[in-house]
């Protein structure tokens, strides 16, 4: 297997994107990535993207960006594994950079989720799920990481206010982001006063409905320095697994052995374990999901992440600065760019070109990305060249 | 909507028949064509007690369009038989009096309208079990 590396980002400004349509998000991403790497044209192209089907009646999604990228007929393919879609198409593009078979290939997400309401967007949202034995009984994903939330907080003596810390600190760090959906601070006062929409998860525990695009090239390292000019970041480790597609199936719902497995597999390839890494982007689709994942993939022993965002822990200049982007809370959440928007944090930390939110020193990153209640998970593990 | 995607699940909906694993005795519930335990393909089809323990529960605020007439509803994970989860409703109970740890007996109601047709499909639903003594 060859070392590949990321040799161009791109993403759109996340939001509520009127005027934009799926494929100008997508071409628009695209492009800024392979002008950010200098290259005219690639090999291969993977679209991550959950439901161009519910959200925008459009499947056969690869050959739409593709045409509309000016790159027929390169071969394009959408990948979809619900909020997992971008970490997935990421890794398809690795594997097929590692294994020989390309050079130079374009890993993409989109997700344009406001052009339906907000009921048909939760019910599009909702068929990660279980759709015959979960959201067949009315259970929403809000709903499914309440059931969670629950069983976390009777267990570690967590509280709502504890909880509140995470969306409270993601959106301190996503005020430095000018691609970030939310660019505005809140307190745990307004996360603990906003409405209810599954208890105990108030509505500023949920990453919200968002528009955007994000794009990244991946090539070769041995071929990176004469491909481009910027700074390669090299992929030390890349990983994926799944679990019972069913919250109910799992034997202890508050730790995901999804996001255990494929980091275990990915700090393994690296060589490397959680006490190496200088930040993580970890999926914080609800202030729940930030703990849970940062307890299942050994950062934090079980019970210890629920205070982290507190104590500042998990904060930019903490121990462990976690979603320093904003994360999905407060950078948005278009569900198939989401995992490839985690891979571009890492690269521009680890480019040293952050800006505000630089982590200093940053040498390696952590992107985790999940689909459904982690029935799917994708890690990645960068180093800066 | 076409009848068969509703009818086919009836045995589960209306009957809480599992599939229980000739060889190592692993319960499924729906039935599974293999056991993810010890890869057996062979089941016995047992049927399900109609009530048991909530493990933990929300309350949907913001339904998805399907359920947009029946908001606030609890929704709650239930153990049947000790390893055995299932997702419902739960009904015919004060919002704020729902506990992990109550007892739950099952019910077979009305679920929901499916698709433009609006096909009534049935199943199971909990509801307290204090209600039965009252």
């Amino acid at each position: 297997m060859r070392e590949v590396a990321v040799i161009g980002i791109g993403m759109t400004k996340w939001g509520e994107c009127w005027k934009s349509s799926l494929r100008d998000l997508f071409v628009e991403a695209a492009l800024k990535a392979m002008d950010d790497a200098g290259i005219a044209q690639i090999d291969s192209l993977y679209v991550g993207c959950m439901s161009g089907g519910l959200f925008n009646g459009q499947e056969h999604i690869g050959p739409l960006m593709a045409d509309y990228l000016g790159v027929c007929p390169v071969p394009a393919v959408r990948v979809e594994s619900a909020c997992a879609s971008g970490g997935v198409a990421f890794r398809q593009a690795y594997m097929e950079v590692a294994c020989g078979m390309s050079d130079i290939v374009l890993a993409g997400g989109v997700e344009k989720m406001t052009d339906v309401d907000g009921s048909e967007a939760t019910y599009a949202l909702g068929t990660a799920a279980d759709q015959e034995y979960e959201s067949f009984h009315g259970i929403t994903f809000p709903g499914l990481y309440a059931l969670i939330a629950r069983v976390y907080m009777q267990k570690y003596g967590i509280t709502s206010q504890d909880m509140a810390a995470v969306p409270v600190k993601n959106h301190a760090h996503g005020l430095k982001n000018p691609n970030a959906q939310f660019q505005r601070a809140i307190t745990i006062e307004e996360v603990l006063h906003s409405s209810m929409v599954a208890d105990p998860l108030h509505l500023l525990d949920c990453s919200p409905i968002t528009d955007g695009a994000a794009a990244v090239i991946l090539c070769p390292l041995e071929k990176a320095k004469s491909l481009s000019q910027k700074r390669p970041v090299k992929i030390l480790g890349s990983a994926h697994a799944t679990d019972s597609i069913a919250l109910h199936d799992r034997k202890q719902i508050e730790f995901f052995a999804s996001a255990a497995i494929a980091s275990k597999k990915a700090f393994a390839q690296a060589k490397i374990g959680p006490e190496s890494v200088n930040l993580v982007e970890v999926h914080d689709c609800f202030s729940i999901a930030e703990i849970c994942a940062l307890e299942s993939m050994g950062f934090f022993a079980p019970g210890q992440a629920g205070k982290a965002a507190g104590q500042g822990i998990t904060a930019l200049g903490g121990k462990l600065p976690v979603n320093v982007s904003g994360g999905l809370k407060s950078k948005g959440h278009p569900v198939g760019a989401t995992g490839i928007a985690q891979i571009i944090e890492l690269v521009e930390q680890l480019r040293n070109e952050a800006g505000q939110r630089q982590v200093q020193n940053a040498k390696i990153g952590l992107a985790q990305n999940m689909g459904g209640t982690a029935a799917s998970s994708v890690v990645h593990i960068l180093e800066a060249c | 909507m076409f009848p068969a995607k509703i009818w086919r699940e009836f045995p589960q909906r209306y009957r809480l028949e599992a599939a229980k694993c000739k060889k190592c005795g692993k319960t499924f519930f729906p039935p599974r064509l293999v056991c993810n335990s010890c890869f057996h393909r062979e089941f016995e089809s047992i049927k399900l007690p109609w009530e048991g323990t909530l493990v933990t529960y929300t309350i949907i605020r913001t339904p998805p369009s399907s359920f947009s007439d029946q908001a606030p509803y609890a929704v709650g994970i239930i153990e049947v038989v000790p390893g055995l989860k299932i997702t419902c409703q739960i009904v015919d109970v004060d919002l704020d009096k729902l506990a992990s740890g109550q007892k739950l007996f099952l019910e077979f109601r009305l679920i929901q309208k499916d698709g433009k047709q609006g096909v009534l499909c049935y199943g199971y639903k909990a509801v307290p079990v204090a209600d039965y003594n009252s």
